[in-house]
């Protein structure tokens, strides 16, 4: 029982880890341009495949640097030219055009590389079991993938609280015109800020690209989870994102864990009423509803603390 | 005169066009080509591609060219009827189909409605690969073929072998929350019991079909609950995930699974280096020392550059022809009539029959581990070094389960 405990946590962290890579990026755009990014996770797709690509060319550490470089300018430019041109006509018509996007994106992967899975592997470096706790290995690869999560978060932390850097990008969410009267071009950081978002997507699917699956499905698979941690750690808030990605990982995967059900709690119903929609769910487990647990916390957080765990404004 | 040629000349393909379309006999092939199941489909489309190549090459079926229609239905049985309906729109009387068996459950359904409103315009379903017991008993349908056995007739012959297995006594059950993982957990729970009351059943796990990413909590699980083996049904990208979980956690058990030999399954049990421990249960496989066969999956492997995963469609496209030249006719009725008891030599070798009763095939099954190669087995699977290798041969008479079908016929 406790090495399951021991190793579930380990997984939940992992996982949860890895969602806030990608709703870091979501999270900053969203509070600079009050805009859901709907193909923020198609970032994480093409930063995957862009690593697949570059791994087979050039080798892993390469790829790992230059994928999130292009994926930014992809993002820049998407911001330049996409979204500061839709801008004037409101936000829904930028929440349109990020929609469409993840389409073209979905449609433009799976015709570069096809619809099957790629065989993208773990580098050689770094596929060996770190560990081994209760005789359960622990590859290093999931060690590399934690630490490369917990640099970034430090690092993103560091440069919007405590450079010039941060101070501006901070001042421009909130009073863009009083920092562009100041003499700094707002466009031109609102564009940074949406490539650096995107970069860091990218990051994301270079990094779990080898360890989970690489195929041009998985934006669509994880684009509404990414939601859900936003909204549950408050819209906007990094720190919020942060909790409620471990959260979320952590209430996945041992939700996974455990085999608890009515039935087992409370005893199986009487035997004569047969078998019936209600004794279904009666002997549902908590392992077989596990994917719906993170939509369920998002109704519940939005009906108890509509603004979220650490958000700040009611939206 | 030269605008008379030129009429003609414009107008005249236009005149042989619906003369060529009829002579060509268009097959719907509707599974899924993109999302988690797209590597298992676009498998079977270039098997089926090449199988209509090799019949086209000797003239096709009662001279008629065979054309494959590809048809994406993303593994959703909704999807699925759509698709059905624009092939027999443009002009499809066979569908084939086998990822899914609720996709195969809708098809079969959506067919039989449609030939009793549509009376001379019937479509028949010959089904593949979606073993739910159910599509050949309660569920049965006069248009529906199936050449894979189904889930309980796989079942029967897998846990025979595992009941001689005296190593085996915790076995751990996982399997995807649709229709035919349910089948795959309540046969074996029932066929164990049986015939192993000492063996325990440690765990019984139902994960969402194709939307898992990482299997690592359940991997966590299976080797919690102490298992000395794990049965599962599981086919596609879950499969694979499954397998790589459980290499990266060193989860050491015995594997006795339907679908092991899918696309990317070889690829992770190497990586597990559990040498003839990952068993599998099919309808043929690579290594089977039938000579016929092996020649065949030569052929096969040189041109389409996968291993030959579906013997089935071999035997589903061969006696498809043989139907139709026993009827004398490509028509889906006449086909259907002369296919019912229909006696086949099939690929691996041996005598299978299409049972009137309820369309199910049955035929010689085989049990097989992947692992290291001897001497006489020349086929490798992805490439790793690693093949299927003979453990049981369980002949037709054995390999049957009786059917509660009581079919409406036309």
């Amino acid at each position: 029982m406790l090495e399951l405990i021991v190793i579930s946590t380990l997984n939940g962290v992992l996982f949860g880890m890895l969602l806030f890579l990608l709703s870091s990026g979501l999270t900053v755009i969203f509070s600079m341009m009050g805009v859901l990014n709907f193909a923020h996770a198609s970032f994480y797709m093409l930063g995957a495949f862009f690593g697949f690509q570059l791994t087979k060319w050039l080798g892993f550490w390469p790829a790992l640097v230059l994928a999130p470089l292009l994926v930014g300018a992809i993002g820049m430019v998407v911001e330049r030219y996409g979204l500061r041109n839709t801008h004037k006509h409101g936000h829904v018509a930028e929440l349109l055009l990020t929609f469409g996007l993840a389409f073209a994106i979905e449609e433009i992967v799976s015709m570069i590389w096809g619809k099957s899975p790629l065989d993208y592997r773990v580098p050689a470096l770094l596929d060996f079991p770190a560990f081994t706790i209760f005789s359960t290995n622990y590859p290093a690869y999931k060690i590399f993938m934690l630490a490369v999560s917990v640099i970034i978060f430090v690092a993103l932390l560091i440069v919007l609280k405590r450079t010039r850097v941060g101070l501006i990008v901070q001042a421009a969410l909130t009073h863009p015109h009083m920092v562009g009267h100041l003499g700094h071009n707002v466009g031109r950081v609102f564009m940074a800020v949406f490539g650096v978002g995107s970069a860091l997507a990218a990051i994301a699917g270079v990094i779990a690209g080898p360890a989970l699956v690489t195929q041009s499905d998985m934006a669509a698979s994880l684009g509404p989870i990414l939601f859900v941690v936003i909204v549950f750690g408050g819209l906007g808030s990094l720190p919020g994102a942060f909790i409620a990605s471990l959260v979320i990982g952590l209430v996945q995967t041992f939700a996974v864990a455990l085999d608890g059900s009515l039935a087992s709690a409370f005893g199986p119903l009487d035997p004569s009423t047969g078998p019936s929609v209600l004794s279904d769910i009666w002997n549902v487990t908590i392992a077989q509803v596990a994917p719906i647990v993170p939509y369920m916390l998002l109704v519940l957080i939005l009906i108890v603390r509509p603004m979220g765990l650490m958000g700040t404004r009611e939206s | 005169m030269r605008k008379l040629t030129l009429a003609i000349a414009v107008i005249a393909p236009m005149l042989g066009h619906p003369a060529s379309a009829e002579d060509t006999l268009k097959i719907g092939y509707i599974d899924p080509l993109s999302g988690g199941g797209a590597s298992v489909g676009e498998g079977g489309l270039k098997t089926f591609q090449y199988l209509a190549d090799e019949l086209n090459a000797k003239g096709g079926i009662l001279g008629h060219k065979i054309e494959i229609v590809p048809l994406d239905n993303k593994t959703n049985p909704q999807e699925s009827l759509v698709q059905a309906q624009k092939a027999i729109d443009a002009g499809v009387h066979y569908i084939t189909q086998g990822n899914g068996s609720s996709v195969g459950a809708a098809l079969s359904d959506f067919v039989t409605k449609n030939n009793s409103r549509n009376p001379g315009k019937e479509v028949l379903y010959f089904n593949y690969a979606a073993v739910d017991p159910s599509l050949t008993n309660e569920k049965c349908s006069y248009w529906h073929f199936r050449w894979d056995a189904s889930s309980d007739i796989k079942m029967e012959a897998l846990t025979s072998y595992m009941k001689g297995t005296a190593s085996i006594k915790k076995v751990y059950l996982i399997n995807q929350d649709y229709s035919f993982g349910q089948s795959v957990r309540t046969d074996a729970r029932k066929m164990l019991g049986a015939k192993r009351p000492d063996i325990q059943i440690v765990g019984d796990e139902l994960h969402p079909l194709l939307k898992v990413t990482d299997f690592s909590p359940y991997i966590a699980k299976i080797k919690a609950s102490g298992a000395d083996s794990v049965v599962t049904g599981n086919w596609g990208q879950d499969f694979a995930l499954l397998l790589k979980a459980a290499a990266d956690a060193g989860l050491k058990v015995n594997w006795y699974t339907y679908y092991a030999g899918g696309a990317g399954g070889p690829t992770a049990v190497k990586q597990t280096g559990l040498d003839h421990q990952v068993f599998q249960i099919t309808e043929g496989f690579a290594n089977s020392g039938n000579k016929a066969a092996m020649d065949y999956e030569k052929a096969f492997r040189a041109k389409v550059n996968l291993s030959l995963w579906y013997p089935r469609a071999v035997n589903e496209m061969r006696m498809f022809k043989a139907a139709a030249e026993k009827a004398n006719s490509i028509d889906p009725v006449k086909v259907a009539a002369a296919l019912e008891d229909l006696k086949f030599e099939v690929l691996d070798g041996g005598e299978g029959i299409m049972r009137k009763d309820d369309h199910q095939f049955l035929q010689p099954i085989y049990i097989s581990s992947l692992g290291k190669l001897t001497e006489s087995e020349p086929f490798d699977e992805e490439s790793t070094g690693w093949g299927w290798h003979l453990v049981s041969r369980i002949d037709t008479p054995q390999a049957m389960v009786s059917t509660t079908c009581k079919m409406a016929r036309p």
